[in-house]
């Protein structure tokens, strides 16, 4: 009993022990501040590889589908070999290009902000690319790809978060986002919405059509009472949700069997729903939430010079034209239109569609609408505030 | 036999002594001490033990303790109990926790009422040759992926689905997606870990005992209750841990069958892949290890783990 009680005392002591050396050894420190690397000025010789992180079908070597392949040119015109990871969030993302482990990113709005601020990527010289002049004005120097007037990446590609509705339980197209918020309730267990709290925008847009007292400019500045008005609607609206999606093939089948018969979606799901399924999207009259791409480079990049010839591949014509139309948005250039058929579902180019659009930015506590006597709700505000709307 | 004949090998001298190499003399070594034998056995399965435990749970207790930059998505070192404070108070994840624990205490309560049965046949009434038939049986869905099972059950319970067709006729409805699909799948998908230590706990009551309480006039019930479910106790906490500590731990389930809800581990999965906070993360991952800490206390005081 003794030598048990002192064997027993043994062992404990080690975990003290070891603990206390795990947590000397792990210390204390401040954050880690940021620095800002200098925009290259010209291009030095191919490095041999390339390591790029991607949305899934951005960057395709054929193993998929051997017909879906734009890595296989890119490697023999420029001798960089390509290494791909891809990820399913943008804040996985983000997580993943902190590691430093990789050259280029493929960034949505709400991750290429935070991946500025963070000093995780560095300016890009845009003159050194020669396709560059080609993508629409409408995508060049915005919110979400550049930091006052400096450029920080190309843009690849934009869709909208669309309304898809069952066409059987709307014989019309409901012109208003109503149908998922405060007119949701005839389709209560039915209405679908986005797993992310990107989509209080969602709300938020919703709201500047319908209560302006609320003054909202811009529904990624977000004051608190903003915010709270927004996570009020979405807490109605939850009453009514079926279920959230952030996996495309979950939306997908949910729509199929008759799950879901009316939320937000996007392109790629339309076109991947069983022929004969009796769904449409549509853009609803307050305008949409969507997203625009932009391939950016490390800061501190193993191999800056593959990494320019990507981005300069990437925004060719007919690269960019495969490679948005195998994910399903509209491309980064009208040349990449010659590419491919259906550029006229996604509205490529049209300047009034896209401006509909209020492309995913990241929510930062200085309001991005330019406010300066309020202090706005940050992605972490956003996130909390998500988690207590799915309750 | 004459005197000059050379005298017969003795066994001694037949075998040669074997030759010193160095494994041999290693082995020599160790043999004559005991201690150091035992330390070199088991220092590699401690080290392991040692890392993934002990390690692992001090590092999730130091993250809990860091905060993270909002917006960089940098870790800040310093100490805070902010975390932990945010997770103890939040009604958020009071309400989140009260559910989780609620869902894995139904899905084991499920899992031990449908197991017992299955597990009884098994041990006590099949034949040899069906028992086998039917341990396979039951380890079969273990083949298949965690996945393939999850989405499997989506298609089960959507609408138009199996379930859906059968209990139309009756007048029922499907349950949809939500919590109830969601207890559905996992008390499905934990079963096998319930019903194995409950048949292999079966196996070591001796048939002798209920002959002899059916010789002593006992009927079916009585046996059962007086001396079958007392010698299986500890078999049904074992497959209760299984199933309540996997229950607690599951976001994936619910994230594919469960409609809008959410539980600890959806919680824990947001916060690490959503919104880049790591330490509010660990700080949730605590609960389920201290609820399961005062699961096995309590399991504990009823004496049920004295006979595993």
């Amino acid at each position: 009993m003794k030598r048990s009680s002192l064997r027993r005392s043994a062992i404990v002591s080690t975990i003290a022990i070891t603990a206390l050396a795990v947590m000397t050894a792990c210390g204390t420190t401040g954050g880690g501040g940021s620095t800002r690397a200098p925009e290259q000025q010209k291009l030095g010789a191919m490095e041999g590889t390339v390591s790029i992180l991607a949305w899934p079908g951005y960057v395709e070597n054929g193993s998929n589908d051997p017909t879906v392949n734009w890595i296989g040119p890119f490697e023999k015109a420029t001798g960089c070999t390509v290494n791909s990871k891809t990820f399913g969030t943008s804040d996985e993302a983000v997580t993943l290009m902190k590691t430093g482990d990789y050259d280029v990113i493929s960034a949505s709005g709400d991750a290429s902000l935070r991946l500025i601020a963070g000093g995780d990527v560095a300016p890009v010289n845009t003159a050194l690319l020669k396709n560059y002049a080609g993508i629409y004005d409408f995508l060049k120097l915005q919110k979400w790809n550049s930091v006052e007037g400096q450029s920080y990446g190309v843009p690849h590609g934009y869709g909208a978060n669309l309304l898809m509705y069952n066409t059987t339980v709307f014989p019309t197209a409901p012109t208003s986002w109503s149908v998922v918020f405060d007119k949701s309730s005839p389709y209560a267990g039915k209405v679908t919405a986005y797993d992310s709290p990107i989509y209080i925008a969602d709300a938020a847009v919703y709201l500047m059509a319908h209560k302006p007292e609320l003054g909202i400019k811009n529904p990624y500045a977000l004051d608190d009472k903003q915010l709270a008005a927004a996570v009020d609607l979405l807490k109605a609206q939850r009453t009514n949700i079926g279920e959230y999606w952030s996996d495309y093939l979950k939306s997908v089948q949910s729509f199929q069997t008759g799950n879901s018969v009316v939320g937000t979606t996007w392109q790629v799901i339309k076109n991947s729903v069983a022929t004969g399924t009796p769904v449409d999207v549509t853009v609803p009259e307050e305008g949409a939430t969507g997203w625009s791409d932009t391939w950016m480079i490390a800061s501190h990049a193993k191999s800056p010079n593959c990494a320019y010839a990507w981005l300069d591949y990437i925004t060719s014509p007919k690269a960019n034209g495969e490679a948005t139309a195998y994910f399903g948005e509209a491309p980064a250039t009208q040349a990449a239109c010659d590419f491919r058929t259906d550029c006229d579902a996604y509205h490529a180019g049209d300047k009034a569609y896209a401006s509909k659009i209020w492309y995913w930015t990241t929510p930062i506590a200085k309001c991005v609408d330019g406010r300066t006597n309020v202090k706005c709700t940050d992605y972490s505000a956003w996130t909390t505030a998500w988690q207590q709307i799915k309750g | 036999m004459t005197r000059d004949a050379p005298a017969p090998p003795t066994d001694r001298a037949a075998v040669s002594s074997p030759r010193a190499t160095a494994p041999r003399q290693l082995s020599v070594f160790l043999s004559k001490r005991p201690r150091l034998r035992l330390s070199l056995l088991l220092a590699a399965p401690l080290f392991w033990l040692g890392l993934v435990y002990v390690a692992a749970l001090a590092a999730l207790l130091i993250t809990a303790l860091w905060t993270v930059d909002s917006f960089t998505g940098q870790i800040s070192q310093s100490w805070t109990l902010d975390n932990i404070i945010t997770v103890v108070t939040g009604s958020l994840y009071q309400v989140v926790t009260v559910r989780t624990i609620g869902v894995a205490l139904l899905v084991t309560l499920i899992d031990i009422l449908v197991a017992l049965p299955i597990a009884f046949f098994m041990a006590k009434v099949a034949s040899t040759r069906m028992q086998r038939v039917l341990v396979i049986a039951v380890l079969m869905p273990l083949w298949a992926s965690y996945l393939v099972k999850a989405y499997a059950w989506r298609s089960v319970l959507s609408q138009g689905g199996i379930v859906e067709w059968i209990a139309k006729p009756f007048g029922l409805e499907s349950p949809g997606y939500g919590l109830p699909a969601t207890i559905i799948t996992l008390a499905y998908l934990w079963l096998p870990y319930v019903i194995l230590p409950i048949y292999a706990g079966l196996e070591r009551v001796p048939d002798s005992l209920l002959e002899a309480s059916s010789d002593l006039g006992a009927k079916t019930w009585r046996t059962l209750g007086s001396i079958v479910l007392p010698m299986l106790w500890p078999a049904i906490i074992a497959g209760s841990i299984f199933s309540f500590s996997l229950s607690m731990g599951d976001y994936i389930t619910v994230n594919i069958v469960g409609g809008a809800s959410q539980l600890l581990g959806n919680l824990v999965y947001s916060n690490v892949g959503a919104a880049n906070n790591l330490p509010l993360a660990a700080a949730i991952a605590l609960i389920p290890i201290a609820i399961m800490f005062v699961y096995l206390a309590v399991v504990r005081r009823t004496g049920a783990l004295d006979n595993l």
